[in-house]
């Protein structure tokens, strides 16, 4: 950290260093003609003096990934994990349902509600229509 | 991925700008929170073409100036670029001048007439230090 250090970054275009640090003499005499007028490099002269001092170029940079590829797989899989928990959990842990959500219970409960007129104007008797005996 | 940089965020009113005018690049807008005098467009590209003008600009001014000049919210106009470009020449540093111009090319964003109207500015300077675009040396593709 204390050394300056490389990075590709968009909003960073001349990092603290090159890329290679280390020449070659292939290199060096590269970066001596570099020297000279720019006219008289070629065209892979010139791609070789970018390489020397950065490694990705921008669109490089901002290549798409595979990443979200894998995010989403991992997703799935961790839902499907849960899942099978959850399945394993309401037939081994869950104790029985209480006996108040039975069919019967609940037919009884709903007539029950009924008869005591639970609020009749706007909710539960509301909807039921008790000339007919049915629902509205 | 990690990149959160917001460009050109006042997009409205830099498009505004940019049909009014007719083919220029966006405007710098500096403001001081302070309430201070206001720096005007004009002001700030001389400052930082006198930036890049200096004679013996060493290699870490370029480098700093150049990254701070893309912190900003906005394209830096020709006349800096070519500064910036002729310090590159005199530190012999061609990598650098064709990153500067990557480097504006991203800064446009989705505006994509912003970065030929730079280059067509800067033919001239580029044809005569010998710099080769990134279009040219087919790095623009990956």
């Amino acid at each position: 950290m204390s050394q300056p250090m490389y990075l590709d970054r968009l909003d960073t275009p001349l990092p603290d260093r090159p890329w290679k640090d280390v020449l070659d003499s292939t290199d060096k005499s590269l970066k001596q003609k570099e020297k000279g007028p720019w006219t008289a490099l070629s065209k892979e002269e010139k791609i070789a003096l970018y390489r020397l001092k950065f490694n990705h170029t921008y669109p490089e940079m901002k290549r798409p990934s595979h990443e979200w590829k894998t995010v989403i797989g991992g997703m799935f899989i961790v839902f499907g994990i849960t899942g099978l928990v959850v399945f394993w959990q309401c037939h081994y842990v869950y104790p029985p349902q209480p006996h108040t959500f039975g069919e019967e219970w609940q037919a009884k409960q709903i007539q029950r509600m009924l008869d005591m007129r639970i609020n009749p104007i706007t909710g539960f008797s509301a909807q039921w229509d008790y000339k007919n005996k049915q629902w509205k | 991925m990690f990149r959160a940089a917001v460009r050109l965020s006042v997009s409205g009113a830099r498009s505004l700008t940019w049909t009014r005018l007719g083919c220029t690049a966006p405007l710098a807008q500096r403001c001081y929170s302070h309430g201070g005098k206001q720096e005007t467009d004009d002001e700030f590209d001389a400052r930082w073409v006198n930036y890049f003008n200096k004679a013996d600009i060493d290699a870490w001014e370029l480098r700093k100036g150049m990254n701070t000049l893309i912190g900003y919210d906005l394209v830096p106009e020709p006349k800096i670029l070519d500064a910036a470009l002729r310090a590159c020449r005199r530190l012999d540093d061609l990598a650098s001048a064709i990153r500067i111009l990557e480097a504006v090319k991203d800064k446009s964003g989705p505006h994509k007439d912003i970065y030929p109207y730079l280059i067509q500015e800067l033919r001239p300077t580029v044809d005569e230090l010998g710099i080769s675009t990134p279009e040219e040396l087919g790095m623009d593709k990956l």
